[in-house]
């Protein structure tokens, strides 16, 4: 029995090495679901190790692949094998959608021309892609200072207050206070809450002089509780998770790590797509503000990305995409993904300096867009 | 129940028709106290596994339905103010004048409001149902996380409650939102896939004995087929029953391509889905199943 346990120990092992949250308490439950069941039947050990030790589909994956390295694909079951495996070794691809999974490598794209500075004034108007290092570190000082609130919404819960409807609960509350006497009428309105807040930040090759800024930015944003954070690039990763770190350079390395696609190429359509089957349409992306932070550099096709857009639209409350490029000089939407999306977006703002960001988080709290104004509602056609 | 073989049988006693994973999570359920966690896409029957459950333990289903704002007075316990106001009033005309007795009486049993959890607590053996765990707020699972590991309820006014014999709890999710880490951590994970042909068409066939085995066999071909394509919303087994239903309503012992189609607003919800799936050859999808 200890042999075994000793196996399975290193098992959960292996499985945090290759990134399941597999910690002790789920240990303790799969040696116990183990026991219960029988410890010598492969599948009884498969089962009871993906039911206790795994947190979510992402999950299941990584599972399946640790399992058939650890204790083989075939029957014998005695004698596991300590290795972890190989990162990148895919054994089982469950029901990966088609070509979305496999990022293009090799797909670096050269960063357009570089930036014709508009660097007259202090640091919260320069371009972040012209920032020397000692002016990126105070940028990141700044950064840390943000918070991002979604605009308020109304919801079913009421709250005390001075006017509105009665509260028969405390108005009751009170005359019981008061040996059933008629009291003052206590009332209640509506409360009110944030709007959740979806940050989509491109990490694609065009986009890298603003990548580490615009992440910071999200990092100081989900400190704010109802922030989703997934970056864009060649696949689409959720870092929310990875953001939370208080520490904003220990959160930067983490998503580092759980990216692995930076400074690829764009596939923004394809991406969108997938944002919304598997987490927008269920609810993510409903009544919430989704900012996408991306110059709208598309590889794949255009109509594809219209037409996810005009989906997004219809889920969310807004749509803000931020910009860096569309502050250069002369600047237009020719880009052919940016040209697409437009007529679905609500907001289109600029993202490139402090000043920008500030202002982004101001239209993400509710406030008017004086200028640049495209589209909005109205043109879906959809 | 000794075995997840016998949870199994029993489940299908039931109609519902269960995968060695689930019958192995059922089974560790019962025997170590823990929640089920199930995820996966709307349909797959996340829900109907807890009715399953409570009909082949024969215990009553307690269900609470969570959405944005629930919080404890409406999912645990509530005073039920004005037949207090009431006893309060009735004990004053009477002319009972002993303050402090009258108190205590207030907050007695009778009072009390039992609110779907608590139910579940009182009520044994049951079969407690939270269903859309992730439409609550964050708030309200750290509640329910400290309900679920003591199977225990404190009042200030009457003290302790605890369930002697827990009840079995089924947590479902959509996955709009991320569940936390410490609830999950107490529950078995499992995720619900769409299940394949021959189990399909083994569920549609125990739920509606009724209908053809031909019609039967051609919905659940044609809603494989459609699963593969890019939808935006790949339809259940819950809509596969449903269009087998409305088949079978229209006098239909067999389907053609034709009448599929003049039916797909059963099984598919989406305009874009829709055409997607007009432009689909249904003939040979059902040519493919042998004629």
């Amino acid at each position: 029995m200890l042999a075994a346990d000793a196996a399975f120990l290193g098992f959960a092992r292996a499985l945090r090495a290759a990134g399941v949250d597999a910690g002790a308490e789920r240990l303790h439950s799969f040696l116990r679901a183990v026991d219960t069941l029988r410890p010598g039947m492969r599948s009884d050990v498969y089962w009871a190790g993906r039911l206790t030790l795994c947190g979510s589909r992402d999950d299941l994956e990584r599972y399946e692949r640790v399992f058939a390295a650890y204790f083989g694909s075939g029957g014998s079951f005695g004698r596991p094998r300590h290795t972890t495996p190989p990162p990148g070794l895919r054994l089982v691809v469950r029901d990966a959608p088609p070509g979305t999974r496999t990022p293009r490598d090799g797909e670096q794209q050269v960063p357009p021309t570089a930036a014709l500075a508009s660097s007259t004034e202090v640091l919260r108007h320069r371009d972040v892609a012209a920032l020397d290092e000692a002016e990126r570190a105070q940028l990141r000082r700044l950064l840390a200072a943000f918070t991002l609130p979604g605009q308020a919404r109304r919801t079913a819960r009421r709250r005390p207050a001075r006017r509105g409807d009665v509260d028969p609960h405390r108005t009751v509350r009170e005359m019981l206070r008061r040996g059933g006497e008629p009291a003052r009428l206590r009332r209640h309105e509506r409360a009110e809450r944030p709007r959740r807040v979806v940050l989509l930040v491109d990490v694609s090759g065009s986009m890298a002089p603003y990548a580490d800024a615009l992440l910071r930015f999200a990092h100081a944003a989900v400190r704010g509780q109802r922030t989703e954070v997934f970056t864009i690039g060649t696949r689409l990763t959720r870092v929310t998770r990875e953001l939370s770190h208080r520490d904003p350079d220990l959160a930067m390395a983490a998503v580092a790590g759980a990216v692995p696609d930076w400074r690829g190429g764009t596939r923004l359509g394809e991406l969108l797509r997938e944002f919304l089957n598997r987490w927008g349409q269920r609810g993510m992306a409903r009544g919430a503000v989704v900012v996408v932070l991306s110059d709208g550099w598309e590889r794949g096709d255009p109509e594809l990305l219209a037409a996810q857009m005009r989906r997004l639209h219809r889920l969310a409350h807004r749509v803000i995409w931020a910009n860096p490029r569309k502050a250069r000089p002369g600047y237009a939407p020719l880009a052919a993904g940016m040209a697409a999306a437009l007529p679905s977006v609500d907001a289109f703002v600029e993202g490139h300096s402090l000043a920008a960001l500030e202002r982004l988080a101001a239209v993400v709290r509710g406030a008017p867009v004086e200028t640049g104004v495209l589209g909005g509602k109205g043109a879906d056609g959809a | 129940m000794d075995s997840p073989e016998q949870v199994r049988a029993r489940l299908e006693e039931t109609g519902y028709l269960v995968d060695d994973g689930l019958a192995i999570a059922c089974f560790l359920a019962l025997r170590l106290h823990r929640p089920i966690f199930c995820e996966g896409d709307a349909g797959v029957g996340k829900t109907a596994l807890a009715s399953a459950l409570a009909e082949a333990l024969d215990a009553p289903l307690v269900r609470l339905q969570c959405y944005e704002g629930i919080d404890a007075s409406q999912a645990l316990y509530d005073w039920d103010f004005p037949r207090q106001l009431l006893h309060l009033r009735a004990a004053e005309a009477a002319g009972v004048t002993d303050a402090e007795r009258l108190e205590s009486e207030l907050y007695d049993r009778r009072f009390l409001i039992a609110r779907p959890l608590l139910q579940a607590l009182q009520t044994q053996p049951s079969v407690l149902l939270v269903d859309e765990i992730d439409r609550a707020d964050d708030e309200f699972e750290a509640f329910l996380l400290e309900l679920l590991s003591e199977f225990s309820v404190t009042i200030p006014e009457l003290g302790t409650l605890r369930a002697e014999v827990p009840p079995v709890v089924v947590l479902t999710s959509n996955r709009t939102r991320e569940v936390h880490d410490a609830l999950k951590r107490r529950c078995l994970y499992h995720w619900f896939d769409h299940p394949g042909f021959a189990r399909e068409l083994a569920i549609v066939r125990r739920r509606l004995p009724a209908v053809s085995a031909r019609l039967a066999e051609q919905v659940t071909a044609l809603v494989q087929a459609l699963r593969e394509q890019d939808l935006l919303k790949p339809p259940g087994v819950a809509e596969t029953i449903d269009w087998a239903q409305a088949l079978d309503a229209l006098g239909a012992n067999e389907v053609d391509a034709e009448l599929a189609v003049a039916t797909l607003g059963s099984v598919l919800k989406y305009r874009e889905d829709a055409e997607r799936a007009r432009g689909l050859d249904l003939a040979a999808v059902l040519a493919a199943r042998g004629a």
